[in-house]
């Protein structure tokens, strides 16, 4: 014992302890320098992603131009040629109004229900299991194979498309919200309980905010769900309504053989779904999740 | 003599597992007074959180009774509030302030303008006033702990429930986190129940400690440690031999008061 000490103490003595300043900093400039302009301009998202478009507009373009046949591919010209001129005379804007019109009752009455069978499930074991079974049986139903039945039930016409496109939203609303209701952390479930908040206003002010993530992300989902379904049954049925929506566009167009005007009305689609996800749900993250540090 | 504010006599409490019934406390009785720094150490497993979850409201005994100022204890509620060792209890999609201001204003306890002000006294007296208008994310762990105690001081509870609060903080930021809540206790003398499984820690913070044995907690003994605020105090090492031998027996004694020095 005492020997190890004796080798220990002898090894420390040719080194000795010491104490200095530390080092002056200055010399390596700002610690902290602001980005240059260009290296701002290339991390910015919405660069980058335009950046994305540009390059699948000039690949688009250049094929067609190969091919050269507007009948199977037009160029992405005449493409937004016809887009532009349906635009001014109105008929494209008239149907993508009554498209969204459609959609935008759809979804807020599939968030509505959804929000209200999450809600009734979370109180209970027995009503988690009940909606989570109905979520396995209907989830992976396709809402256009309802669309057959839904005609029986509600005619030709709008509330058919709703009742489709009810049926896309809420039950992927509701798997998402009911998954977020679960993974909230058990710490901050008993942090609401404490301050004596039961039923509804836990719901509120407790499960919702801390499950926004995977609910926003249902919201998303059940958005892009629903759009689908709806131009798809448009396609299915759209000669009956009024007025007709894009997917009526889209099939009148095909009748006529003008290929041009079906890339229009397909492009119509992808601008108004480039433009919910990049612009509101972009938003909404940006004010929530993101503020709130709960997704990078 | 000072006034009884929680009584718990007789208590057993047990909670399931999917596969077992697990005893976590047999018959614990104590009786915890007013601005008492009251604390529960034992070994770990031994129950000592489950029994302040009980006393939070968060499970009812299977035997005995739990009192508040005379009332029995049946649901969680804001006149015990608790602060847990997860920094998971702060609400994310609120700021510091609105975190603090958040049981005032559900519980309605107090008008808003008076709210706004206790909430500010309150930030300030854990001195995050320059982080008011933060999100938890963006705060350091001792940080959050403080505002988690902030939230529950701000609503003048009847007693503030302590699970292991420090437990997740470095050994540096513990001990200065240690010396604020006693620098807090002395301005505003709040009735405390702190549990933990640290020595030391009990005996700095505690003004009197409920020993339990191990799994399933049994009350071994209860001490008290009011005149003890320092380490180097001659009585410190004294008492933290004692609970060491209360805690495992007369073996090694030696061996735990120098394990209790990292804590």
């Amino acid at each position: 014992m005492t020997d190890t000490l004796r080798d220990i103490s002898a090894a420390t003595a040719g080194r000795p302890e010491f104490e200095v300043e530390p080092t002056d900093a200055v010399s390596i400039g700002d610690v902290e320098r602001p980005l240059t302009l260009a290296e701002r301009i290339f991390s910015n998202e919405t660069v980058q992603r335009l950046t994305i478009l540009v390059v699948l507009i000039a690949v688009w373009q250049i094929y067609a131009l190969w091919l050269n046949n507007s009948l199977l591919f037009p160029t992405f010209s005449e493409t937004v040629r016809t887009f532009w001129h349906d635009i001014r005379s109105g008929v494209l804007i008239n149907r993508t109004v009554t498209s969204l019109q459609t959609l935008a009752i759809g979804y807020a009455a599939g968030l509505v229900l959804a929000g209200i069978f999450t809600t009734f499930a979370v109180a209970s074991g027995i009503g988690t299991r009940i909606l989570s079974t109905l979520t396995a049986m209907f989830n992976p139903l396709p809402a256009i194979a309802l669309l057959p039945l839904a005609l029986i039930w509600f005619g030709l016409g709008t509330p058919s498309l709703v009742f489709v496109i009810i049926h896309s939203v809420l039950w992927a609303v509701s798997l998402n919200t009911l998954i977020g209701f679960r993974s909230v952390p058990e710490t901050l479930r008993m942090s609401g309980r404490n301050v004596g908040l039961t039923g509804a206003r836990y719901v509120g002010l407790i499960l919702i905010p801390a499950a926004f993530p995977s609910i926003l992300a249902g919201m998303k989902i059940g958005w892009a769900f629903g759009w689908r379904t709806l131009v798809a049954a448009e396609l299915v049925f759209g000669v009956s309504s009024r007025s007709g929506g894009i997917g009526w566009y889209i099939f009148e167009a095909r009748n006529d053989l003008d290929t041009a005007t079906v890339f229009s009305g397909l492009l119509t689609v992808i601008l108004i779904g480039l433009l919910v996800e990049s612009v509101i749900f972009r938003a909404i993250e940006a004010r929530t999740v993101n503020l709130w540090g709960m997704q990078r | 003599m000072s006034q009884v504010l929680l009584e718990v006599s007789g208590v057993t409490l047990q909670y399931k597992t999917p596969r077992h019934l697990v005893t976590a406390t047999y018959k614990v009785d104590f009786s915890v007074h007013q601005a008492d720094r009251y604390v529960i150490l034992g070994p770990s497993g031994c129950g000592k959180s489950t029994l302040l979850k009980a006393v939070g409201g968060f499970m009812l005994p299977v035997e005995g009774t739990i009192r508040i100022r005379g009332r029995e204890v049946e649901t969680p509620g804001p006149d015990r509030m608790m602060v847990f060792q997860e920094f998971e209890q702060l609400m994310p999609w609120k700021t510091v302030f609105q975190n603090v201001i958040f049981p005032m204003k559900v519980t309605r306890k107090f008008p808003l303008p008076e709210a706004t002000a206790r909430a500010n006294a309150v930030i300030e007296k854990v001195g995050l006033t320059e982080f008011r208008d933060v999100y938890p994310h963006m705060l350091s762990g001792g940080m959050k702990m403080r505002v988690a105690i902030a939230r529950a001081m701000a609503l003048e509870p009847d007693i503030l429930l302590m699970d292991e609060p420090f437990a997740a903080l470095d050994a540096l930021t513990r001990r200065a986190m240690q010396q604020e809540l006693l620098s807090l206790w002395d301005q505003l003398r709040f009735t405390v129940m702190f549990v933990t499984h640290s020595i030391e820690e009990a005996i700095l913070i505690g003004s009197r400690i409920l020993v339990l044995s191990p799994h399933p907690g049994r009350v071994r003994a209860e001490l008290d440690t009011g005149g003890i605020n320092f380490v180097d105090q001659a009585e410190f090492g004294a008492m933290s031999k004692r609970i060491h031998k209360l805690l495992f027996g007369e073996g090694d004694a030696r061996a735990g008061a120098a394990e209790s020095v990292p804590a």
